[in-house]
């Protein structure tokens, strides 16, 4: 296919116009100061803001191990389904996707608020009411809400193709529901979890407005960070692009392991379990 | 177990649906005072002052014209530049790959951010044009095109690429075999592709709030309106928007059921 290569020639164009030069605007910025001299304090006034990064890095692991827990066996259980019912419920799984993240999020804020409805409903049934809103676990709710089809899509999309006869095969050979499960259909599905702890990893750990809907103001996340410094109040970009490049660097760090992972399990297949 | 997994797959959809449940209830309620959970009477007074704001119809209309020239464009240039990228020899490919998961990778946030400062930078090379949906679309787009590419690339890999080299053999061009033998094979993930990036595109916020400049869209607008005090109108408009797409996927679930049933009749004959 030596050809096929070319076919990707307008896309590498709009990379670098798009994605390449804007990153190095970012990388520029984070390194001088207003009147566009070099200067390391941008970087040094990042350090103070540790704790923030070690919040939303912690809230946003959470938010993908529920996904993850919570999304496999839909998943799962969807790509088992007989054909025609299967697009109906993975147009289900997408539908909420359609709904505004904004909209999904200050629903949740009406659910859980102390006058919400969840608190209505615990009352009625003879309960004391929750605290739930303004806490990290409502944090890690808005995250898990808003990003499990993300991660319940690629599962689903490498699920329904795994070929029956692998698996009939290993049921032939003696293997039992679990351990086909846990060496054959696990491993074979290895990119679709990748894919899914990208997807919902990355959005999660960088979001800003769900912690401001959900999590009040003691719950600030680095997306806070960020847009105070070029669309709020504390407005300075220079700054703003220093945390914008540790977030970037930390994140591409993760994934750059999470991929070393993925080529692992796409090269030597079941090796890993 | 059976029983099991259904209750199971209940309890996710009762999770992802009641808050939307909550919202398309509240559309209707008659309240002044615009209360959030308290219900107080049937009314359809949010569904008329809906009709009556401009302001929200033109970004509604700006969000579905972005999103349609976004999902179109991504998905072209992004599943030639999966073939592309499939045709690579390992170490390109793992090169453009990199680069590829890098927007993804990339937190939205920043992606907007960077944006902005090059959408700034060139406007103001150009003599202070604003953002506005130029920028939008190209950002759009932008960020639509690795979850296009993503979606493709698991069905070339799971592709037999013999099936190409076949169509070659027997005489077919490359751009013939590439329509008549590659592009069923990876359709599933060409679709999905471009679902997702339309879908993407119509939720978009971070990013769009970072290019707008003064160019309204539908989240954007709902963030303005989150600032202050959610209006019902909004409810109002998911709501209708709810029904759109409900109305759309039976239309498509009965086009398809009706595709499977000729096609099991006419392997019966």
């Amino acid at each position: 296919m030596g050809k096929a290569k070319s076919a990707a020639f307008p896309y590498l164009v709009w990379m670098v116009i798009f994605i390449l030069v804007p990153t190095a605007l970012v990388v520029v910025f984070a390194f001088t100061d207003r009147s566009g001299c070099f200067t390391l304090k941008n970087l040094e006034g990042v350090g103070r803001y540790s704790n923030v990064f070690l919040r939303s890095i912690g809230l946003g692991a959470a938010a993908t191990a529920v996904s993850l827990a919570a999304g496999y066996p839909l998943a799962y259980r969807i790509a088992r389904t007989h054909a025609r019912r299967r697009n109906a419920l993975i147009m289900l799984v997408m539908l909420p996707m359609w709904m505004n993240f904004l909209l999904r999020t200050y629903a949740w804020m009406t659910l859980l608020e102390d006058s919400g409805i969840l608190n209505h409903i615990l009352r009625f049934l003879g309960l004391p009411a929750a605290h739930m809103i303004n806490t990290q676990g409502a944090v890690v709710l808005g995250m898990v809400y808003n990003y499990i089809p993300y991660m319940i899509l690629p599962l689903y999309s490498v699920l329904t193709k795994i070929d029956r006869s692998v698996i009939e095969a290993a049921q032939d050979l003696g293997a039992d529901g679990r351990t086909v499960f846990l060496r054959v259909t696990l491993p074979m599905s290895m990119p679709g979890v990748i894919s899914g702890v990208t997807m919902v990893f990355v959005p999660a750990v960088s979001t800003f407005i769900i912690s401001r809907m959900l999590g009040g103001g003691s719950n600030l996340l680095v997306g806070d960070l960020i847009d105070m410094q070029f669309l709020g109040s504390a407005y300075n970009p220079n700054l703003g692009s220093a945390i914008s490049l540790v977030l970037m660097v930390l994140i591409l760090i993760c994934m750059g392991i999470m991929n070393q992972f993925d080529e692992n399990g796409a090269t030597e297949g079941g090796v890993m379990v | 177990m059976k029983t099991v997994s259904k209750v199971y797959a209940f309890l996710v959809f009762l999770f992802l649906y009641a808050p939307i449940a909550v919202l398309i209830v509240f559309s209707f309620n008659g309240s002044a005072t615009m209360s959030r959970s308290v219900w107080s009477g049937f009314s359809l007074q949010w569904y008329a002052r809906l009709l009556q704001d401009r302001m929200l119809l033109e970004a509604l209309r700006n969000t579905l014209v972005i999103a349609v020239i976004a999902a179109a464009v991504s998905t072209v240039l992004g599943t030639a530049a999966a073939v592309g990228i499939n045709g690579m020899n390992r170490w390109a490919r793992r090169a453009v790959m990199n680069v590829t998961n890098f927007p993804m990778v990339n937190p939205d946030i920043v992606t907007g951010v960077s944006l902005m400062l090059l959408f700034v930078a060139v406007s103001k090379a150009m003599g202070g044009r604003s953002l506005g949906m130029v920028s939008l679309v190209l950002a759009h787009i932008t960020f639509c095109l690795p979850y296009v590419i993503l979606s493709v690339m698991p069905k070339l890999r799971q592709m037999d690429p013999n099936l190409y080299e076949a169509a070659q053999d027997l005489g077919c061009p490359p751009a013939a075999s590439f329509f008549r033998v590659v592009l069923p094979e990876i359709l599933p993930g060409v679709v999905t592709g471009l679902i997702m990036a339309f879908t993407l595109s119509i939720d978009d916020f971070v990013v769009s709030y970072f290019t707008s400049g003064t160019t309204q869209t539908l989240p954007i607008f709902i963030y303005s309106m989150t600032r202050k005090r959610v209006s019902p109108e909004i409810n109002a408009l998911s709501t209708l928007l709810f029904a759109a797409i409900i109305l759309l996927l039976i239309v498509i679930n009965l086009r398809t059921a009706k595709d499977g049933q000729e096609k099991t009749a006419g392997k019966e004959r």
